[in-house]
């Protein structure tokens, strides 16, 4: 979340659309029912079924699933023809007025710069137009035909009300009520919250969807204002904590990334990272980054890491290519991959197409996993009649289940999707040989590393120089490491702006990343979390929930990142003068020396809004404002546009003479997968699958109590579906894709509404998957046994929202 | 709630007895359930079970989310969900423009009835009683499993247990409130939807949500406390006041069955004047012809007087 949980009641208008918070974020929803109770906030719900969420909405609007960039750029594009933009926001805080080079093309559905053959993207073309001193050239009056704001304006004048409705199967009449209300919050002083989730993220167009949630916002002047932001609503409690330590094949902590193979030093690993102002004065954060990578190298590996040996670069892996999940299994598929160790990790349960993890996982020599419970992974190669339907006697698979905790049977922090680090202590002992992960992790460390003491290897230093300072060397305490992660100084760290002023001893924890140097003379194992654990001790474990602004900061309960702002890019919560768009939610303003207000500000503290050549609030871009067009950081363009999902019954409206931009064509597609998508001739019917509020994943079905609430697994059908098919409700119908099938009760239901996408009727299944073959619930089939191999173009998160089946009587 | 009493009796089963009266008269609490915020999550549901140590059967999907299917012994609440095509204002032209579906979501349990229709019909001396704080409570030693109380509410909610045929349902968690605790549902409840406190403020609270509703277009919100039962002590907020039949079947105008106000009301002077009666012959039939004598002069000792009903009988009736 740009914004946090709380700040929801200082909303005007929350859009839920790509999530469902009401039933899979029960607890933060309170919030939206806060806006509606005593902000007089309207609740607009877009999504493919009415969800529970819908149910508590004061306007619904159906689409069908995987055209939300169609919606959305309809939106864009009711703004722009309206007016209905927030002038002085756009020209001020976003690159509307930067120039786009003359390179930049886009025809037919393609960007400019497209190989086919790699099904990849050269942004060569995508650049602003630069001076001769390497800035990029804006307009302020934002009317050059080469202008960010007019190239989004011809961009999205193709997505007209009668479009949208041709693809996305809303009816216009709801579509234009949405854009209406949306609308109204372009004027200062009203502001909209679009609350994401999974909708967004699970689809092969999935960071694009959310990237015109963002420019629709930044229009609108959304961004940095209390009551406003893209806010991502995480799925596991720790989920924002796992990407902000980088947990991701490419990722280094703190949104660091990995070397790739071509960057075999410093110099080049830095260059695309360590980004150069494009516009003067600002700060583009980012040039700090080798203090934030050193720091990390010199906690990892200590005195191991030197000047000399350019802070132990070599140890890290330089990648050809990404190893997420999808690769993971694909390169287990071929045999390339024999050994997985799965952390708190169900893949036969959460990944696409079950058939192949199967597949995949059956190939292995060895297979880990820790977990609290039994899983569905674990139990892979056991035969579970037709729901999992293995040849046990052919898997040769050795699997280690080593039990872990649950959240309270630890002490840890857990950071929430407001990006507060929340400390929580243990409150009962693990049952039997269960262990905490860090001790199992420690464990294994501990072996690992006296096997390569003793017996070498190909290259033993990465892991017998590795850092390892604690005091039970095979379990780390959650204290050590929250230490570890803020950050310490190694040697004396001076203020560079007052000789000789020391802002932190040698072996002192370090107040905040500010402090960071490149130098090798601090620590920190994530900068982002540096100032969670300064010398004043644990401020995660703060719980001081007083509200001085009424307003819902709460700045000393916990303690959030970075800097412990609640709101990022709030600096923009002021007009260009310094002084507050909305007086009665005053975020921060410039006081005449310096930025101040209810939170951190997102600024330098005395950057002066009167100087030529202002610091803008979106310091950690190179051009110091929000990018509606992205020269840079996307593989499938710099503007968000409609693709269908990869199974879809319809052709690509908007480029119906192209079959190359059907579905994303800068998406990652294996070979054997192609093959494996259905057809709609076959599977003519729009799936998508989701979770129930009942359960929590494929966790709750081993909790008794959550089994009771929702016992046993279901598919949902509308009406319309259900008379065609002859299906009654209560019935036993199988659900087929071209991977696989399940079997479910039927529950019809007014909810699933029938669309017409150009002319055609568009039935929708819904899928929820909390079912499996493991748990006190009943016994019920996998989900992603019909679920496609394919993931967004960016993130690779796989689509899981929309793809095609077939439904008959069981 | 069993004998363990920390709260004062206002009403009894089948007793005419008042009950021990010294502590200090509380207020009538209430709990109010606001379905225009309920997102049917059944985190009530589950606190519950864990609060009562119920723990129902694994079931079946029945076609809808309402999950156990209905109240049981072991489900004191249950949401019901419903699915309905409904105007915002009644007054509206009936065209498609003003229809929309709404998904009603209704926690479902015991109202605790000012007049309680279940404690009229028990016909067992103590198994059902009303708090001076207005909750009404099964005592299950009490019971005799009759199946008189199911018969007796308005709003269908007790249910006898297969496996001990004792009546259950919603206690309001009187073992909480009577040391100072909100029931378990309202501690649990993620939005807000359940509050819980004197009814004079629930009332209030609820009149506050009905200016919020009437204002986003729901002209017939209004409060469900039902004058038939006396007013309850579980309050709804509907957007649909009007119709409270949309919310699976709420009732609409709820009132204790006329047979049970017959069997308490009309039929119980008759049933005592019959006895009165009954006694009287006997009396004037021992007068006038003597006690009967065995043979035998070993006689077995009188059976002991039954004590409630000469009282009973001589005492007016004080139920309401």
């Amino acid at each position: 979340m740009t914004n946090h949980w709380v700040d929801i009641k200082n909303a005007n208008l929350v859009l839920i659309m790509g999530g469902n918070a009401a039933e899979a974020h029960p607890c933060g929803f309170k919030w939206v029912i806060e806006a509606k109770k005593h902000n007089k906030a309207q609740l607009i719900v877009v999504d493919p079924r009415f969800t529970r969420s819908a149910a508590m909405s004061d306007l619904y609007a159906p689409l069908r699933a995987g055209t939300d960039i169609a919606f959305l750029g309809g939106v864009l594009n009711y703004l722009l023809s309206h007016d209905r933009i927030q002038h002085e926001y756009v020209r001020a805080y976003t690159n509307a007025p930067f120039l786009v080079g003359e390179g930049y093309k886009f025809e037919d559905g393609l960007f400019s710069g497209y190989d086919e053959s790699r099904r990849r993207y050269d942004n060569a073309s995508w650049g602003y137009e630069l001076d001769d001193k390497g800035q990029a050239k804006v307009d302020p009056t934002m009317q050059h035909e080469r202008c960010v704001l007019q190239v989004m304006k011809r961009h999205y004048s193709r997505y007209t009300p009668e479009m949208v409705s041709r693809i996305t199967g809303t009816p216009q009449e709801q579509f234009l009520k949405v854009c209406e209300q949306i609308a109204s919050t372009a004027v200062p002083g009203r502001s909209m919250t679009i609350l994401y989730a999974l909708g967004w993220t699970q689809h092969s167009t999935g960071t694009q969807m959310i990237r015109a949630g963002a420019l629709v916002q930044l229009l609108l002047g959304n961004i940095g204002v209390a009551g406003g932001g893209m806010n991502a609503l995480r799925g596991h409690s720790n989920i924002q904590g796992l990407t902000d330590l980088g947990l991701l094949s490419n990722s280094l902590p703190g949104y660091l990334s990995l070397a790739t193979d071509g960057e075999q030093n410093l110099d080049a690993y830095y260059k695309t990272r360590a980004l150069k102002p494009l516009r003067p004065n600002q700060m583009s954060y980012w040039q700090n980054y080798p203090k934030f990578f050193v720091s990390l190298q010199k906690a990892w590996w200590g005195d191991a890491a030197t000047a000399q040996n350019q802070w132990a670069f070599e140890y890290l892996p330089k990648i050809d290519k990404l190893y997420d999940v999808l690769q993971a299994f694909e390169l287990m598929s071929q045999g390339r991959l024999n050994g997985y160790i799965c952390q708190g990790f169900n893949p036969v349960g959460s990944f696409p197409n079950k058939k192949k993890i199967v597949a995949g996982l059956s190939k292995l020599k060895y297979l880990v996993v820790i977990d609290p419970l039994n899983t569905e992974t674990a139990e892979f190669w056991r035969s579970h009649g037709e729901l999992n339907d293995v040849q046990t006697q052919s898997i040769a698979t050795t699997v280690f289940r080593l039990p872990s905790t649950c959240f309270a049977e630890e002490t840890g922090s857990l950071t929430n999707s407001g990006r507060w680090l929340q400390w929580h202590w243990q409150g009962a002992d693990p049952p039997g040989e269960a262990r905490g992960d860090a001790a199992i992790i420690g464990g294994l460390f501990q072996r690992i590393r006296s096997l390569y003491e003793r017996e070498g290897g190909a290259f033993p230093d990465p892991i017998v120089k590795l850092t390892w300072p604690y005091k039970i060397p095979h379990s780390p305490s959650p204290e050590e490491l929250a230490m570890e992660y803020n950050g310490k100084a190694l040697a004396d760290v001076v203020d560079p702006k007052a000789a000789g002023k020391v802002l932190a001893r040698a072996g002192e924890q370090l107040a905040g990343f500010g402090q960071l140097r490149d130098d090798g003379s601090t620590a920190a194992g994530c900068w982002l979390f540096t100032g969670c654990w300064p010398q004043a001790g644990n401020q995660m474990a703060r719980r001081d929930n007083s509200d001085p602004w009424g307003m819902g900061q709460t700045p000393n309960w916990a303690w959030s990142w970075p800097a412990n702002r609640r709101i990022l890019y709030n600096a923009a919560s002021a007009a260009p003068d310094g002084k507050p768009w909305d007086p009665a939610h005053k975020v921060v303003r410039w006081n005449g020396s310096a930025w101040s207000g209810t939170d951190v500000p997102d600024i330098q503290a005395d950057a002066d809004p009167a100087a030529s050549d202002r610091v803008q609030p979106f310091i950690m871009t190179a051009e110091g404002v929000a990018r509606l067009f992205a020269p840079t950081g996307l593989a499938d363009g710099p503007l968000p546009e409609h693709y269908e999902p990869f199974e879809s019954p319809l052709g690509n409206l908007m480029h119906p003479g192209n079959a190359k931009v059907r579905a994303n064509p800068a998406a990652r597609v294996f070979k054997g997968d192609l093959e494996a998508f259905g057809q709609p001739k076959e599977f003519p019917y729009v799936a998508t699958s989701y979770r129930l509020t009942e359960h929590f994943h494929y966790w709750t079905k081993n909790v008794q109590t959550s089994a009771i609430i929702q016992p046993e697994q279901f598919v949902e059908i509308g009406e319309e579906l259900a008379r065609d098919k002859g299906i009654r409700n209560g019935d036993r119908v199988k659900v087929s894709s071209n991977r696989g099938h399940i079997k479910a009760v039927a529950l019809v239901t007014q909810r699933i509404p029938q669309l017409t996408c150009d002319g055609r009727k568009i039935d929708t299944v819904g899928l929820p998957n909390h079912w499996g073959f493991v748990g006190v619930a009943r016994p019920g089939y996998l989900v992603n046994s019909l679920t496609p191999f394919v993931g967004d173009a960016n993130a690779q998160t796989p689509e899981f929202k929309s793809f095609i089946v077939n439904i008959e009587r069981a | 709630m069993a004998s363990l009493q920390s709260l004062d009796i206002d009403a009894r089963s089948a007793t005419t007895l008042p009950s021990p009266q010294v502590r200090t008269a509380g207020k009538e609490v209430a709990k109010l359930i606001d379905v225009s915020t309920c997102i049917g999550c059944k985190a009530c549901q589950v606190a519950c079970m864990q609060w009562n140590d119920l723990r129902d059967d694994v079931g079946h999907v029945v076609g809808v989310y309402d999950n156990p299917a209905d109240l049981s012994a072991q489900s004191w609440t249950v949401m019901r969900f419903s699915e309905v095509k409904t105007r915002k204002d009644a007054q509206a032209a009936d065209t498609p423009a003003n229809t929309s579906l709404e998904w009603l979501i209704r926690k479902d349990g015991c109202m605790h009835c000012a007049d309680p229709g279940c404690l009229r019909a028990c016909p067992a001396p103590g198994a059902i009683v009303k708090y001076s704080n207005g909750i009404v409570d099964f005592i299950e030693e009490n019971c005799i499993g009759c199946g008189n109380c199911v018969t007796g509410c308005p709003f269908d909610i007790p249910r006898l247990s297969n496996a001990d045929n004792k009546a259950y349902k919603c206690t309001l968690c009187s073992d909480r409130v009577a040391v100072g605790q909100e029931p378990a549902c309202v501690k649990a409840c993620p939005t807000g939807a359940i509050q819980f406190g004197s009814k004079e403020d629930m009332l209030d609270y609820g009149r506050e949500r009905l200016v919020d509703l009437r204002e986003r277009g729901y002209a017939q919100a209004g409060l469900y406390d039902p004058p038939g039962v006396g007013g309850t002590h579980v309050v709804y907020v509907l957007q649909h006041a009007d119709r409270p039949g949309l919310y699976h079947g709420l009732a609409e105008d709820p009132r204790v069955s006329p047979w049970v106000a017959l069997w308490k009301g009309a039929a119980k002077p008759i049933a005592l004047l019959a006895l009165l009666g009954a006694t009287l012959a006997g009396f004037f039939h021992y007068m006038k012809v003597g006690p009967v004598r065995e043979p035998d002069d070993e006689d077995p000792p009188p059976p002991p007087p039954e004590h409630d009903t000469p009282r009973a009988a001589a005492r007016p009736e004080t139920l309401p």
